[in-house]
């Protein structure tokens, strides 16, 4: 018989080692193999074993496991005292070490409050429209265009639409809301004249917004003759006195009855410019218009809001209206392909941006970026934490040492550590929170948001305290479970040495800060110099003095030459101007042009602006051939003026006198200027042309006489619109800011990045800080040593900063790549778009070496000046 | 003095170990165990009562006798212990006495020699 099989199975002896208690398992191990010993010689080995496993099983019980009492008295790690003992001991250590305490802790909170910060911009983005009740059911009715060969999204839809799909696919909707754009309208009751904005739409709007009704009914728009109005706006006409059933003068010709009052919408739903809404049959009354039109389905002025019934399916619908225009529309305009669809709420706000007919993203990808950059810099944050706190903790080896050699125990070593870890991130918690406070407002008017805490959300108070127990725990544990480990003689004895790996995690944590950084740097340098470069793109006009006015009534039209003439004598103004769309703007657009050599089956589709004569002369245009429209000249009134891009789109090639058809009237061509960015200063300007407008013009723009002053000027033309509009309040608005407007967007997220571009390059810094401190201290003797055997301040200095730069260079090339794939990806959604030069990295990496240096050499030349003599004494 | 009781298989158990001639260690006793009840026993319940019975002072143990067969593990041997013997004796005279009052006729064996 082989050994090894008189031998019962190791495993078996291996659990009941551990399972029972050692001061049974000699003997009872013993008992055990004996017996196997004897059923071996009489048994086969295999069934032996299982008896062998049989019978040790039943050693697994309470009795046999439970421990012998320790005759000396317990160590207690949680009692009362001890946990005193460690918050005391906690909080001496980071007094005594206040420089690092104060660079962990504001650095950590600095790290928390960004993501604070962005964590509740991200639940506002997304908690978008949510306050709607029927937010599942809620659409807006939109289409497809084919136009100049590409397809445009857009909601203005036909006036009849709404009623086609009412009488043919009832089914599927639950009720169908016409309305009006936003726009301005002037309430007045008494001698208060007030500009709200607001949409005429369909009685069951009210029902289907579940509008939270202060007074009044969801019914209010029932009558004709009424109006509802939100609080806010309730409070501004009416201040404390019951709004309701009074009447109020709208737009100074209809008087109607205030019918409810609503809640005001919340900042972050899409319906949160509705001050006041009135009954769409009230617009209907005053626009006959729109019934006897000879062809309703061509205009699209309309929005068409709708909420679908239960269990219908979004797509399916859209499948089924897709081609309810097209059954309608006359032959001619086949040619436009309009494919109507229904987009519901959920993907108005962030998934609404269309490339060529297909959902290609949105705001969603702004959430994305500040969501990324949020969580890198609270990496950072927490890998300056984690880093200083190992830095740090290996100067505490000596101290474990000793608190051993006293009779610690590792438990309340590693209890110890971890509370003054949890310490510090709860310190660091709170200023978070205050910083928050303090940044809110600030953040809000950048953002353009009205965020506020979460105090009462559970879901907030859950993600903070996981996260600071993470945090606490992931940085405290390298020096509870590891410091806590060592053997007290070998680290008194001062054998004891952090291995060279020991720094490598730190080396990689430094790499990865300053990788983020420079990115952030890079990026926020490339999105000014996008802005910078549309901005620096020339408008075509002069944007310098010139004002506009929007009009609500067509009283200032009606007097139009008196006011011109009383303000131009008055030196007030230079020129004064009407038109149906703004310098910055165009809100029409038109197919029916026809110019000679038209291609019939190409779709067209141009800007237009009815303008006064006035007009060009006002906002300057700069002709590039022909004239301005004369009024002295009778046959001008048909004449056009067209933009450079217009021209080009048509390929004409002398212009100029040629004639045109424009729905089966005559033009012609009377001038060309150069283009007029009215759409997004990103984009390639549309093909735009001007004619003489009889009425409607909605907008006046007077350029200021540069010889006064605009104060002074203002009140002039104020007068003068009071004079001859006196139902409306003067309100105007100035080109140049207007223009301004259309940086908004790209602004904010430069100057969200900026702000975290900053703090993260802060919170890097702060980090490499405390990591040039420690490793200067930890050199201190080498430094002496050096010293004394003839180095220089200098060579000092460069032997402790050789280390960063090198790794701030390798952070560089990693960032270089990163930062250009991204940026390239971003810019690539503007046609008129900056190119990102190699300067730009140079720019960077120089500043931050720049940065690394000086934040380095601080530590550096301190360490470098100490006198050997008090660094090498203490031995 | 109160008298500790002494449970059915305790009580064997402790007659077994002041019963053996030699030295009496967990293997031996269990054995014996089996053979005079005929029960099975598991060796584990006897491990487990032997330390009770220590525990309670019924008896001591020693450490010694290491075999190769128990892989240079040590035996446990256990002796009665005074008390151990007088909580036996107790028994005994406790039954004794209970025999005796049982009336003469009732426990007799019925045994019929027609």
């Amino acid at each position: 018989m082989k050994n090894h099989e008189k031998q019962p199975p190791r495993w078996i002896d291996a659990i009941l080692n551990t399972v029972i208690a050692p001061h049974f398992i000699e003997d009872v191990l013993g008992d055990l193999h004996e017996v196997y010993a004897k059923s071996v010689t009489h048994e086969n080995h295999a069934k032996a074993r299982i008896t062998y496993l049989a019978m040790a099983l039943r050693y697994i019980r309470p009795y046999f496991i439970r421990r012998k009492p320790s005759p000396y008295s317990s160590t207690y790690l949680f009692s009362s005292e001890m946990i005193k003992n460690y918050f005391k001991i906690a909080l001496r250590t980071l007094a005594k070490n206040k420089a690092y305490s104060f660079i962990n802790i504001t650095g950590l909170a600095m790290g928390m409050a960004v993501a604070m910060l962005i964590g509740l911009w991200i639940y506002d983005e997304i908690s978008f429209n949510k306050n709607f009740k029927n937010y599942d059911s809620i659409v807006q009715v939109m289409q497809h265009q084919t136009r100049n060969g590409e397809i445009m999204t857009q909601e203005a839809m036909p006036y009849p639409l709404g009623e086609e799909l009412r009488r043919t696919y009832g089914s599927d909707f639950k009720q169908i809301v016409m309305s009006t754009w936003t726009s301005p309208h002037v309430l007045s009751v008494g001698d208060k004249k007030l500009k709200k904005l607001g949409n005429y739409i369909d009685e069951q709007a009210p029902e289907m917004l579940s509008l939270n009704m202060i007074r009044g009914t969801r019914a209010g728009l029932k009558d004709i003759n009424s109006i509802m109005l939100s609080e806010s706006a309730a409070k501004a006409v009416f201040g404390d006195t019951d709004p309701m059933d009074k009447i109020v003068k709208v737009d100074n010709k209809m008087d109607l009855k205030v019918t409810g009052v609503y809640e005001d919408l919340p900042y972050n739903s899409s319906f949160r410019q509705l001050e006041v809404i009135m009954p769409y049959t009230l617009y209907e009354a005053n626009n006959a218009s729109l019934k006897t039109m000879e062809d309703p389905w061509r205009p699209n002025s309309h929005q068409i809001f709708a909420q679908l019934n239960d269990h219908v399916n979004i797509d399916q619908v859209s499948a089924r209206i897709k081609d309810v225009k097209k059954k309608h529309i006359r032959p001619e305009q086949q040619k436009f392909k309009p494919d109507v669809f229904v987009n519901p709420m959920a993907k108005w706000y962030l998934y609404s941006t269309f490339k060529n007919g297909v959902r290609v993203g949105g705001r969603i990808e702004n959430v994305w970026l500040f969501g990324v950059i949020g969580a890198f810099v609270l990496l950072l944050a927490c890998i300056n934490f984690m880093n200083l706190s190992t830095a740090r903790s290996e100067k505490r080896a000596k101290e474990v040492g000793i608190r051993k050699a006293v009779g610690s125990v590792r438990k309340q070593l590693i209890t110890q550590f971890f509370s003054e870890s949890f310490l510090v991130v709860a310190f660091a918690f709170f200023i978070a929170i205050l910083l928050v406070l303090l940044m809110l407002p600030f953040f809000n008017e950048v953002a353009d948001k009205k965020l506020t805490m979460l105090w009462t959300k559970p879901l907030f108070w859950f993600i903070s305290i996981v996260f600071s127990a993470v945090t606490a725990l992931i940085a405290g544990s390298y020096p509870a479970l590891y410091l806590s480990s060592f053997q007290p003689v070998k680290v008194l004895k001062g054998t004891f040495k952090a291995g060279r790996l020991a720094a490598l995690p730190r080396k990689t944590l430094v790499v990865v800060q300053f990788t983020v950084s420079i990115i952030l740097i890079v990026g926020t340098i490339v999105v000014y110099r996008q802005i910078q470069f549309a901005k620096d793109r020339p408008v075509g006009y002069n944007r310098e003095g010139l004002i506009t006015v929007y009009l609500s009534t067509p009283d200032i039209i009606n007097h139009f030459e008196a006011v011109r003439d009383e303000l131009k004598s008055s030196g007030a103004i230079l020129e004064m101007g009407a038109s149906s769309s703004p310098a910055t703007n165009s809100w029409s657009s038109t197919s029916g042009l026809v110019w000679k050599g038209k291609d019939p089956a190409q779709s067209s589709d141009f800007d237009y602006n009815e303008i006064s004569y006035d007009y060009g002369k006002t906002v300057g245009w700069k002709f590039v051939d022909g004239r301005d429209f004369d009024k002295q000249l009778a046959s001008d009134s048909i004449g056009l003026v067209f933009n450079e891009t217009a021209i080009k789109f048509m390929n004409l090639k002398n212009p100029v006198g040629q004639d045109m058809k424009w729905f089966d009237e005559s033009f012609k061509v009377i001038g060309v200027i150069k283009d007029m960015v009215t759409g997004s200063p990103y984009e390639p300007v549309r093909p735009l042309v001007f004619t003489i407008g009889k009425e409607g013009f909605g907008v006046v723009s007077l350029r200021i006489n540069p010889a006064t002053s605009v104060s002074s000027a203002l009140t002039k033309i104020e007068a003068a619109f009071k004079k001859y509009d006196p139902g409306v309040p003067f309100e105007h608005s100035f080109v140049d800011e207007e223009y301004a407007g259309k940086f908004y967007e790209e602004m904010r997220i430069a100057k969200l990045t900026t702000f975290f571009a900053i703090l993260a390059v802060l919170i890097s810094c702060l980090g490499l800080f405390g990591v040039a401190s420690f490793i200067a201290e930890q050199r201190t003797k080498e430094i002496g040593v050096r010293k004394v055997l003839g180095a220089t301040v200098a060579n000092v200095w460069g032997m402790l900063s050789k280390d960063f730069v090198i790794l701030v260079s390798v952070a560089f090339l990693i960032a270089v790549p990163v930062s250009y794939y991204f940026l390239s990806g971003w810019l690539e959604k503007y046609t008129y778009r900056t190119n990102i030069s190699w300067w730009i990295f140079i720019i960077t990496g120089l500043c931050t070496m720049l940065i690394t240096l000086l934040t380095v050499s601080f530590q550096a030349i301190k360490a470098a000046l100490m006198n050997p003599i008090k660094s090498l004494r203490s031995e | 003095m109160k008298r500790t009781f002494l449970g059915e298989f305790e009580e064997i158990v402790l007659l077994v170990v002041a019963a053996s001639t030699e030295e009496a260690y967990g293997v031996t006793i269990w054995e014996s165990i089996q053979q005079t009840t005929g029960r099975s026993i598991t060796l584990s319940a006897v491990h487990a009562t032997l330390y009770r019975l220590e525990e309670k002072g019924f008896l001591t143990s020693e450490m010694g006798g290491a075999t190769a067969e128990r892989g240079g593990r040590r035996k446990r041997f256990f002796k009665i212990t005074n008390f151990g013997n007088r909580a036996l004796h107790e028994i005994q005279d406790l039954r004794a006495e209970l025999w005796k009052a049982i009336p003469h006729d009732r426990m007799q064996p019925k045994l019929s020699f027609s």
